[in-house]
């Protein structure tokens, strides 16, 4: 397993992989993760008052979504899937969207952004529109180029549970197949909702890879110098043109699979504490803070500046307006269908079919 | 001004939740997000953050009530000034929770027309209890009685004889595969029932009164009258509805039916009370299902004298190295079955249906049901074989401890290999309890009370008050056949009228 930075926040070597970035860059990092883990715990929060409907923690899984996302390049595509809040807040998506369409005010529509796709919320599919994105890509000539601004690269976010699903497997197929520039970024947080890894793969997961014929690399998920290299390589080799490559980021999910959960029912407590001591945000803390780059006074600025982003965070969904089903029918194809103006039809039949109550 | 916090939906289209704990109090202060109460549903323990900060006003809502999802559960000043409007509505997210818009309600017009496609398949796959449909089709007879007040169910539709024979070409059968397998796992032939669904597709209804039918068919000498419907109807239910939920680890159901004869209202208008069979309840009632449709359950039990095992109780009680812990008569009762279940390891046993093999556990993790916060569940004690009696003492005063507090973890209840339910705690003689899981077998504690006794001292016999029980063992007749059961059995009562020949063991 890859690892650059220790839980204890000692910097370790490798013989493959270095952390090309500084100490700067890495404080960068640690806002990167507080805020996010502000975002997830004040959506949690809000989930709780009744403000959302559902809501999937990225509680520990920080450093495998910062650092991966932070490797990225100004033309590489993310397809998420729907816990990738660290990702979004890397990528400037507005995280209100991602907000509203847990409130159920938004279905998605969003426009799209040209670097982060929408949450996939079907187990996996994201991998197959991935690998089709990342095979457009090399139609498009946007892959091998001699100059490496001309090329681009596509990286897919699944979870551990994704990856016994068929299309996943499918998307490894297809990819190598057609050498696509794809990255399948792996966040194994242990548990598909209560199945423990364990259960579904006899061997780790990044050994797969070798039996679908690219290269699969296993690195601490909690280690955002580490995470970050690897996915600079992986992308690197993507936008070279040498194909796709399989990351297992060995991370945990600290919370609940959704606000729908209740993981002491499946887990033991053991294992929770033990992964807290693994925490992404405590190790580079420790790490900043013994090299001198950055000391209380920018902790608590910090922590000012995620509780300020907190209220902004609650203050949203008393912004958000509440779509009408006939937006809906608007925002599906440019020309509409006749079959759903049909629908549209039935559907404004059907709801003058209320009357108010006595 | 005033806010009032209304339960929200804390998973995806529950209904209701019990109040479990408040974490705050009238008066105190809170910032938002600060935790108020914890929750729980029937998915899960959840803790409510607070979405203002502000002095608690008061708490509405008792602890261990259940309230509705938009109900309002506490009461919060936020410490600014009042405005016009006096409380801030909860948003309407999931469609549970008190909406915004007025109420609005379908026209029954509409609702009383559910396409055919939609019925059918509702038949097909919800789980009917056999009186719940209407009942559509073919009355078999006159019906002798007229329903007062709400109707009562009937047992699905009521075949006669006729009927049984009248559709007999099975290709001609309509049923969806579900249906089809259920009937044929019920041994029911489809030729043989009439389907009450649309195109007289056969449901999942018919087939149990099929099976209820015969049942009553192949018990003639019951003196049941097979053609009135109304006795039908009410011995049919019975059939469906066993009286009694019969033992689980504890307590028998008291097993009333719905049912009842039609003639009158027995209750004189006064309302039965129905509770949804969700949580841990619902769990027992599919695991013993599970136990009592797969194991082959024999019950056997013995009355002794145990007067000797309470004496050693008194004796540890008064020892050094047992301060501080509840001594109780099963701790030795645990450490003889732990003792016997070496001697007789076809009691310590689970059956493999899928590699037809019988499964010999290398030790014991013996499991004591335990009626706790959250419903009855059977912890186990991990290797309670390799325990020392001090170790084992330990043991059972830590899972009391844990069960009460309602803190029992997956592990806990998971991988037991033998139970042991004490229905004598609540003064009853014995029980004949279901095997729990997919162990072999179950022991039963009955009451220890002062009866007189025939006790021979010297060559003399005279009755003396004395401490007697009965010991009860089910166990799985697939596996254990009478006479290792029977040894078993004496093996544990030996050691509990005389502790000290646990030497020998």
């Amino acid at each position: 397993m890859v690892q650059l930075l220790t839980p204890e926040g000692r910097r370790v070597t490798n013989d493959e992989f270095e952390w090309r970035g500084t100490d700067d860059d890495l404080v960068g990092r640690l806002r990167d993760m507080t805020l996010t883990r502000r975002f997830d715990n004040e959506a949690t929060a809000l989930q709780r008052k009744g403000e959302l409907g559902v809501w999937p923690p990225s509680l520990g899984q920080e450093a495998a979504q910062v650092g991966s996302a932070r490797a990225l390049a100004p033309k590489d595509t993310v397809f998420p899937s729907y816990r990738e809040h660290g990702v979004a807040l890397c990528l400037e998506v507005p995280l209100k969207q991602l907000i509203a369409l847990f409130r159920g005010t938004d279905a998605g529509d969003w426009e799209m952004l040209d670097r982060f796709r929408n949450y996939q919320i079907i187990i996996g599919a994201q991998t197959l529109h991935a690998t089709g994105y990342a095979m457009g890509l090399q139609f498009d000539g946007l892959v091998g180029n001699p100059d490496p601004a001309d090329n681009a690269a596509v990286i897919a976010y699944h979870g551990d549970g994704a990856s016994s699903q068929g299309d996943v497997n499918e998307s490894f197929i297809f990819s190598a197949s057609y050498n696509a520039p794809v990255v399948f970024f792996c966040q194994n947080n242990q548990w598909a909702i209560s199945e423990p890894m364990t259960l579904q793969s006899r061997i780790p997961l990044f050994e797969r890879a070798r039996g679908f014929g690219f290269p699969g690399v296993q690195v601490d998920g909690n280690d955002v110098l580490a995470v970050q290299a690897v996915t600079e390589w992986a992308l690197e080799r993507a936008r070279n043109g040498e194909g796709p490559t399989f990351i297992e980021a060995f991370t945990y999910r600290m919370g609940a699979h959704t606000t729908a959960d209740d993981p002491t029912k499946y887990r033991r407590d053991e294992e929770t504490q033990e992964w807290a001591g693994r925490d992404p945000i405590k190790r580079l803390t420790a790490y900043l803070r013994e090299q001198g780059a950055i000391d209380d006074a920018h902790l608590a600025r910090l922590e000012e500046e995620s509780k300020d982003f907190g209220s902004e965070i609650r203050s949203w969904v008393d912004q958000l307006r509440v779509r009408t089903m006939d937006e809906l029918f608007d925002n599906v194809y440019a020309d509409n269908t006749v079959e759903l103006e049909a629908q549209r039809r039935e559907y404004a039949e059907y709801n003058a079919g209320f009357e108010e109550a006595l | 001004m005033l806010r009032k916090f209304l339960l929200p939906d804390p998973g995806e289209g529950l209904v209701e939740a019990e109040i479990v704990a408040w974490r705050v109090a009238e008066g105190d202060i809170v910032e938002v997000n600060d935790v108020l109460v914890e929750i729980e549903t029937s998915k899960s323990l959840v803790e409510l953050p607070s979405p203002w900060a502000g002095t608690i006003k008061s708490l509405l809502v008792a602890e261990g009530t259940t309230v509705e999802v938009g109900a309002a559960i506490i009461e919060l000043d936020d410490g600014v000034a009042e405005s016009v409007e006096t409380e801030a509505p909860a948003p309407n997210l999931v469609g549970t929770g008190p909406s915004e818009a007025p109420r609005s309600r379908r026209r029954g017009r509409r609702r009383e027309e559910p396409s055919e496609v939609s019925q059918a398949i509702s038949d097909s796959y919800e789980p009917h209890e056999p009186g719940r449909r209407p009942d559509e089709v073919h009355p078999a007879g006159e019906v002798h009685a007229q329903p007062v007040g709400d109707p009562l169910p009937t047992a699905g539709k009521a075949p006669t004889e006729s009927t049984l024979v009248l559709a007999s070409d099975p290709t001609a059968v309509r049923a969806k595969p579900p249906i089809r397998k259920y009937a044929k796992d019920l041994g029911v032939d489809l030729g043989t029932v009439v389907g009450s669904g649309p195109d007289g597709t056969i449901t999942r209804a018919d087939v149990e009164a099929a099976v209820a039918f015969q049942r009553l068919a192949d018990e003639p000498r019951q003196g049941r009258i097979v053609n009135d419907h109304s006795t039908f109807q009410r011995e049919s239910r019975q059939d469906t509805f066993p009286p009694g939920g019969g033992y689980g680890p504890f307590g028998a159901g008291s097993g009333f039916g719905a049912g009842g004869g039609a003639q009158s209202d027995p209750f004189n208008g006064r309302q039965e009370r129905r509770v949804p069979i969700r949580g841990v309840r619902k769990a027992t009632a599919e695991n013993l299902v599970r136990s009592v449709n797969t194991h082959v359950h024999v019950t056997e039990w013995i009355t002794i004298d145990v007067t000797p095992t309470m004496d050693f109780v008194e004796k540890l009680k008064n020892r050094r190295e047992f301060t501080g812990l509840r001594i109780s008569p099963l701790l030795v009762y645990a450490k003889a079955i732990c003792l016997a279940l070496a001697r007789n390891p076809d009691l310590n046993t689970s059956w493999d249906e899928e590699n037809q093999e019988i499964v010999y556990h290398p030790g014991v993790n013996l499991g004591v049901a335990a009626a706790t916060p959250r419903g009855l569940m059977v912890p186990n004690i991990k290797n309670a074989d390799q325990l020392s009696l001090i170790e084992l003492c330990r043991a059972i005063n830590q899972l009391v401890a844990v069960s009460r507090e309602g803190k029992l973890q997956p592990g806990d209840y998971t991988g037991g290999t033998f139970t042991i339910t004490n229905v004598g705690v609540f003064g009853v003689d014995a029980g004949t309890p279901i095997i729990n899981g997919n162990e072999s077998a179950i022991f039963c504690m009955g009451a220890i009370q002062r009866r007189p006794w025939v006790v021979e001292t010297n060559g003399v016999e005279e009755v003396v008050p004395r401490s007697v029980t009965t010991l009860a063992i089910a166990f799985d007749h697939r596996i254990i056949d009478g006479e290792q059961g029977s040894q078993f059995l004496h093996d544990v009562a030996e050691i509990l009228a005389e502790p000290a020949l646990a030497l020998l063991f």
